[in-house]
């Protein structure tokens, strides 16, 4: 039960919207649908997601090989980098570029700044991948006869594309929900569009429209994902992996750590240093103390509301997910991801309109943020209970029955304290998320309260690039600490299980 | 009194008729091995007595209660009988002592007599403040035994208790087990695929084959005294001869065996069949003696403790051509190939041709 009603929760929004475009009529859906901007608006949009797309799998892929597979020099560094870039904003690299090298506004330096923030969602799990896969089937594709490049297209390559499927579906839905960098970097797409059409007019059922193509476009990308994983077979059999042994690259190996550098040197080291530079800048013309501190507490503050909602949301969900598959669960859990294909800026969109209608008590207070970041990020929540859930095994639940455990007690004694970790993994997952969330906050945020990526946002958009600085820096030192300690706890789980 | 009674059990799961009319005694205080090949359904018959299946007709008692019966099924976080998984599923985040005390009653958990006590019949004193994974496979395996008997369980299912522990280690954990359960006076149902597991362990054997009981009876009779063909191959390894029985006397290659009681319903007489004898009830004889029977060794197996010998032998009057071959087993070393003579003691099973 509570698990339905989680998963309304998450249908609230695009019903809404669906409500708000209906109102509008027929007439000015088709109106607004045919513009020769709306359709220019989806080539550009497309355009933006194939490019990011192409470019992340590639050097996600590239890097994760690298870092398991070969001999190049230094790739435990490469290894321990490569996921870092997830803790930089993407608007924060955004800023950090435009400030430096105003030229590349426009696709050129959407393209450059989305990619770089986001190969580490192609590279964390083909990462994984290459770790779990056997090693014994490339070994047996050599015995057969075929050479190392052979082997590493037809059998290697073969073994991450799932991972790498799964990974480039994630840049895809970011790229294409993504708000605040293509904003800063002047590339026209959807979600700045919506926003500036919420915000010039008072007709808002353009918005409305536009936000349900959007919508229809996400969709889209994550059928056609699906139905490319479902050909993959999984791993058969059994048996314990080994490490395998490196590639030999002989004098490749120099230009390969080379590329690697140049990669991490322009998502990690540039991003920093332009941070430190504008930073330092603006020191000498005063750091306003009072209101970095007021927005520090501010951000905190809504992310662990946001953190908690989510996993105490996410809890029935996802243990239902994991133990009881059927037709009713297969829903409950379908319907509960249709927030992931939401773009936070239509998320925050339908918010505003259903928050000003039936609850102006809670427009602009913190319910309603809330609210978002749980529609947004409880995916995620659930993702991490499931997977957690499903690792504890069902053999010592069913041991605990025999021994006079009912069944909520197997869940207090059981489950749930094996899966802590993963939970707690995951809260600390929507926690960072909630911190770099933007749109949504934009638009949400309780009234005379600012956070660091909204306060970011206002100083960037008046070209404040000193001021704006010690914000951005704030927020990448926030968002360091648990992406750390997130990996630490894999390690430690990956070290003892 | 705790005796296990399953009467007439009937269980599907999907389309798939898994057990078809199983009854079964396990009489208190005693252990039942349920043997057979994988898939034949004894993992399903364990989980509807556990009462993780519910199954369509039939009725399981223990002692008094009716555990499962006609519209009845008690959850079985109620029925008291405790179950030990393959592979033990201790639960990792709690230490020994914790697992061994987790069925018993909250207001005991802590530091009680009992789980020492329990930790102590499986051999494993002083061992409460250990974590799982600092335990070996056997261990481990002790340790979901004490767990289970804690709570003085009406009944204890073991999973394949055995099969993941390597060779060595299995037979002293078995051992172990055995004692422990006979110790503690526990009535257990195993099931296993494995035939020394089942014979070694068990006060009696259930041999279970596509859903149905072939046999139950003790170690001894299921090994000797097989109902049928297929439970004999199963059990262990057969010597197989195409025979004619007259007046108790089977005409084989071999010679003339004696029948040992002829299996009920078949022809005693005059009919044609198998005889079937265990490679052990065979003995290579001295070529220059007269008893038994012309053969030729044309290979074998050796296991250390004992080998198999295949010996080709003539049949039909020395017709040349037609021949078959027997597996003799021995002490020592297998002979060079050439002639020997085969001899055959203790009696011979018989069954006639369907």
């Amino acid at each position: 039960m509570p698990a339905v009603i989680v998963s309304f929760i998450a249908l609230l929004p695009i019903g809404y919207l669906l409500i708000r475009a209906a109102d509008a009529g027929l007439g000015r859906i088709v109106d607004v649908l045919a513009r020769e901007r709306t359709v220019e608006l989806v080539g550009r949009s497309l355009l933006l997601v194939g490019l990011v797309t192409t470019f992340s799998v590639v050097i996600g892929v590239g890097l994760a090989f690298m870092a398991t597979r070969t001999d190049v020099p230094g790739r435990r560094v490469i290894a321990t980098l490569a996921p870092l870039p997830l803790a930089i904003p993407s608007y924060v690299a955004a800023f950090a570029w435009i400030s430096v090298v105003p030229e590349i506004a426009g696709l050129v330096g959407a393209v450059l700044v989305l990619t770089l923030c986001c190969y580490p969602y192609v590279y964390l799990p083909v990462f994984a991948a290459l770790r779990r896969a056997d090693p014994g089937l490339e070994e047996v594709a050599r015995s057969l006869g075929r050479t190392p490049w052979q082997t590493f297209r037809e059998v290697t390559l073969r073994q991450v594309r799932p991972a790498a499927a799964a990974g480039g579906l994630l840049v895809a839905l970011y790229t294409l929900s993504d708000f605040g960098a293509v904003s800063i970097l002047r590339y026209d797409v959807f979600t700045n569009v919506i926003y500036s059409a919420y915000r010039s007019s008072f007709d808002r059922s353009t918005a409305a429209v536009l936000s349900l193509l959007l919508v229809a476009l996400t969709v889209a990308i994550s059928v056609g994902e699906s139905r490319v994983r479902r050909r993959d077979v999984a791993r058969v059999g059994g048996g314990v992996a080994r490490s395998a042994d490196p590639v030999r690259l002989g004098p490749l190996r120099y230009p390969m750590t080379g590329a690697a550098g140049v990669v991490l040197a322009l998502a990690l080291a540039f991003p920093i240093v332009s941070l430190l530079y504008w930073f330092s800048t603006g020191l000498s013309a005063g750091l306003d103390t009072g209101r970095l501190g007021a927005s520090v507490a501010a951000t905190a503050w809504l992310s662990l509301l946001g953190a908690v909602a989510c996993t105490v949301g996410a809890v029935p969900v996802g243990i239902l997910a994991a133990r009881h598959r059927g037709r009713f669960t297969t829903i409950v859990e379908q319907v509960t991801y249709a927030g992931h294909a939401l773009p936070g800026i239509v998320v925050a969109l339908a918010l505003v309109f259903l928050g000003v209608r039936l609850v102006p008590w809670a427009y602009q207070e913190a319910p309603l943020l809330v609210l978002a970041y749980v529609v947004l990020f409880l995916p995620t929540a659930v993702g991490s209970v499931r997977s957690s859930v499903a690792q504890s095994s069902v053999r010592g639940e069913e041991v605990a029955r025999s021994l006079g455990a009912t069944p909520g007690d197997v869940l207090r004694r059981v489950t749930l304290p094996l899966a802590a970790p993963g939970i707690s993994a995951g809260a600390a997952i929507v926690l960072l998320t909630c911190m770099k969330e933007l749109p949504a906050t934009l638009l949400l945020r309780p009234t005379g309260t600012d956070t660091l990526a909204t306060s970011l946002w206002t100083q960037t958009g008046v070209g404040a690039y000193g001021a704006a600085a010690p914000y951005g820096l704030a927020l990448v030192v926030l968002a360091v600490l648990p992406t750390i300690w997130l990996m630490r706890a894999s390690a430690h789980d990956r070290g003892t299980t | 009194m705790n005796t296990l009674s399953i009467r007439d059990l009937d269980v599907t799961l999907g389309d798939l008729a898994v057990l078809r009319g199983v009854d079964l005694e396990v009489p208190s205080g005693s252990v039942t091995a349920v043997l057979g090949p994988s898939g034949c359904g004894k993992t399903t018959l364990l989980r509807a007595v556990a009462g993780f299946v519910r199954p369509d007709r039939g009725e399981i008692r223990v002692g008094d209660t009716v555990v499962s019966g006609a519209g009845h099924h008690l959850a079985p976080e109620r029925r008291g009988i405790a179950l030990v998984p393959q592979e033990g599923a201790l639960f990792p985040h709690l230490s020994v002592g914790e697992n061994v005390a987790f069925g018993l009653p909250r207001a005991q958990r802590r530091r009680t007599a009992r789980v020492g006590e329990v930790l102590d019949l499986v051999g494993l004193r002083g061992f409460e403040d250990r974590r799982p994974a600092e335990l070996s496979g056997g261990q481990q395996q002790r340790v979901a035994l004490a767990r289970a008997l804690a709570p003085n369980p009406a009944l204890v299912l073991l999973d394949e208790p055995f099969s993941a522990l390597d060779a060595g280690l299995r037979e002293s954990v078995r051992a172990q087990v055995r004692e422990a359960l006979e110790r503690s006076a526990t009535t257990a149902l195993v099931v296993t695929h494995d035939q020394d597991e089942a014979l070694s362990v068990a006060d009696s054997v259930a041999i279970l084959d596509d859903g149905r009981i072939l046999m139950h009876a003790s170690p001894q009779d299921v090994y000797r005294a097989p109902t049928g063909l297929g439970v004999a191959r199963f059990v262990g390894q057969c010597v197989e001869l195409p025979a004619e029985v007259t007046a108790g006397v089977a005409r084989t290659a071999l010679g003339d065996l004696a029948v040992e009681d002829p299996v009920a319903g078949g022809p005693a007489d005059g009919g044609r069949g198998v005889v079937m004898l265990r490679p052990e009830q065979l003995r290579l004889l001295p070529l220059e003696g007269a008893a038994g029977t012309a053969g030729e060794v044309v290979g074998g197996e050796y296991f250390g403790h004992d080998a198999l010998v295949r010996v080709r032998i003539g049949v039909g009057g020395g017709a040349p051509g037609e021949s078959l071959e027997v597996q003799v087993r021995t002490l020592g070393e297998i002979p060079e190939r050439g002639a020997v003579r085969v001899g055959v003691s203790g009696p011979a099973r018989f069954y006639p041709v369907a």
